[in-house]
């Protein structure tokens, strides 16, 4: 899988990150900014997360909370919020669910999250898992993921996409201006980051400085 | 932007401070005197004899907020910061220019440019109410100053220049201050100690500013002990004196004339100790204290970035653009110039 040495196992979160923004993935994981809001909603979702798996059983199915995830061929690591384990000819079936607070979405990006807690899995318990689900808190709805080939590649290309970024430790510049309108006002790094700041230049800025006087 | 912080500031000597739930409580004797909740705070600043309690020192550390103690008199004695954020590859990339004397040179000199330009400013607005030939002839020099900053000249060269146009600057600043009282009359900077109530001022003003800077440093992960105009001393908050260097004129010695002119303070708010030092008596650094706190609250907007925030959120905005340049996101470091 790796072409190039690994870097330090990455969490899964940072995935969504770096399908959000390259940059955003950047600021959080490589320059490890801290940030209130950042810090205080992932750390309220961790706090939710972080009991230490619980399991309840319902005849046919066993319900596994806040299992804690790893792979080392991907370099993952990271926390299932649900593993659902169905009883089938007498094996127990692992099928993790994603609780999400907001509505489906069209990108991947949940999908990938999904997928890559499932190659975990897979990894973890020598098995294979051909789908999962993820739940939305708006719709209350229930929604199947086909853990296909097409799923699966593109989260190993994000994957390593991710370790790329860590191995080359330089944070990538923000997106291109009509990306940019679109994603920035959600992003609570947006003083950190200065999504409009590398589009200007300071030795121009300077020079007016110094002509004004 | 994010909210500007409050820096609280504790002058009532034998007060105690202690943690209460997610409150800073603090007791002078027996009685509560207030509590104010420790996300509204950027920095705890405690003259003279004020204890804390070593829980609301780790609860400080755990949010960010940089406490100093300082003498009565407004001398800094310690400060005690949280850990340090964890952005490793920029204070590397910090260390790696401040090594490399030309990387040094060019930051030191945008910093300096800031400064001229600001202290600029700061006469000609004065000139423009009083016309003084003094004042015109300092503002030239100045600009002579600014000029020869035009090309990139190593490190050495760059602080002559800074101690030059500091020369002209504070050789006019007795033109700044229109109180006829002969107790304000300013002959030229001293300090440590400070031998007369402008440089009192001056200095008390450039304590607060330099605990705020180095605080706006720290939340950006920068070293605030390794600069690149100021020379590394053991225990010299260099950069935080580095950064502050462009808002001494905007921030603290408008300020400071501000309140002699307008008569906040007074003459007999100041005192001559056996030893030759001035100090402040506390009713006079209460009002300083209140007038600084306000002063932060004015909005302005940001030259570069070219929008509105608080005066005190500029030297937070200064250390995240400083971060960015040496992250490699901009093509040089600018520095705030009044417009």
């Amino acid at each position: 899988m790796h072409h190039h040495p690994p870097t330090d196992p990455i969490p899964i979160s940072a995935l969504q990150h770096y399908l959000y923004c390259p940059r955003q993935c950047a600021l959080i994981h490589l320059e490890q900014l801290w940030t209130e809001n950042v810090y205080t909603a992932e750390g309220r979702q961790l706090h939710e997360k972080a009991h230490d798996a619980a399991t309840e059983s319902r005849g046919d199915r066993k319900i596994v909370t806040g299992l804690l995830l790893h792979s080392l061929r991907f370099g993952l690591t990271g926390q299932a919020d649900v593993v659902e384990f169905h009883r089938r000819d007498g094996n127990w079936q692992p099928y993790p669910v994603e609780y999400k607070r907001g509505r489906p979405k069209s990108h991947a990006a949940d999908r990938i999250q999904l997928c890559a807690q499932a190659l975990c899995l897979e990894e973890m318990l020598h098995v294979a898992i051909p789908e999962g689900a993820l739940f939305y808190g708006k719709t209350r709805r229930r929604q199947v993921v086909a853990l296909d080939e097409a799923l699966r590649e593109e989260t190993r290309r994000t994957v390593e996409a991710v370790h790329d970024l860590m191995r080359q430790g330089k944070t990538p510049p923000p997106p291109a201006l009509e990306i940019a309108n679109a994603i920035c006002p959600a992003c609570s790094l947006q003083d950190e980051c200065l999504p409009l700041v590398p589009r200007k230049s300071a030795a121009r800025y300077l020079q007016s400085v110094l002509e004004g006087a | 932007m994010k909210p500007l912080l409050n820096t609280l500031f504790v002058t009532t000597q034998e007060s105690y401070l202690a943690k209460d739930g997610e409150c800073v409580a603090v007791h002078q004797g027996d009685v509560l005197k207030g509590k104010v909740p420790i996300h509204t705070l950027g920095g705890l600043v405690l003259f003279g004899q004020i204890s804390c309690s070593p829980f609301l020192l780790g609860h400080c550390a755990k949010n960010g907020v940089t406490v100093s103690w300082l003498t009565q008199n407004g001398r800094f004695l310690a400060a005690m910061h949280g850990p340090v954020s964890g952005n490793v590859l920029l204070r590397r990339e910090q260390y790696r220019r401040a090594d490399n004397e030309d990387a040094s040179a060019s930051i030191a000199a945008s910093m300096v440019i800031g400064k001229i330009a600001n202290c600029r400013t700061v006469l000609l607005r004065t000139a423009r109410e009083r016309p003084s030939r003094e004042l015109d002839g300092a503002a030239d020099r100045l600009v002579q100053c600014l000029r020869r900053l035009r090309e990139p000249l190593p490190l050495n060269v760059v602080r002559g220049i800074e101690g030059e146009a500091g020369q002209a600057y504070f050789g006019v600043f007795d033109k700044l201050i229109r109180n006829a009282d002969p107790a304000f009359r300013f002959a030229g900077r001293n300090r440590r100690p400070p031998l007369d109530a402008v440089n009192c001022l001056l200095s008390f003003l450039y304590t607060l500013l330099v605990h705020d800077v180095r605080g706006a440093l720290e939340s950006c992960g920068l070293d605030p002990a390794v600069g690149f105009l100021h020379r590394d001393r053991p225990g010299r908050p260099s950069l935080a004196l580095d950064l502050m260097e462009e808002f001494r004129p905007y921030l603290a010695d408008r300020l400071a004339c501000t309140l002699i002119n307008r008569g906040q303070v007074k003459a007999k708010g100041f005192k001559h100790t056996e030893s030759g030092a001035v100090i402040m008596d506390d009713a006079t650094r209460k009002e300083v204290l209140t007038a600084w706190q306000e002063r932060k609250q004015e909005t302005v907007e940001h030259p570069f970035l070219q929008e509105k925030m608080a005066t005190g959120l500029l030297y937070h905005c200064q250390a995240r653009l400083l971060a960015r340049y040496l992250r490699g996101d901009l093509d040089a470091y600018p520095p705030f110039v009044i417009r």
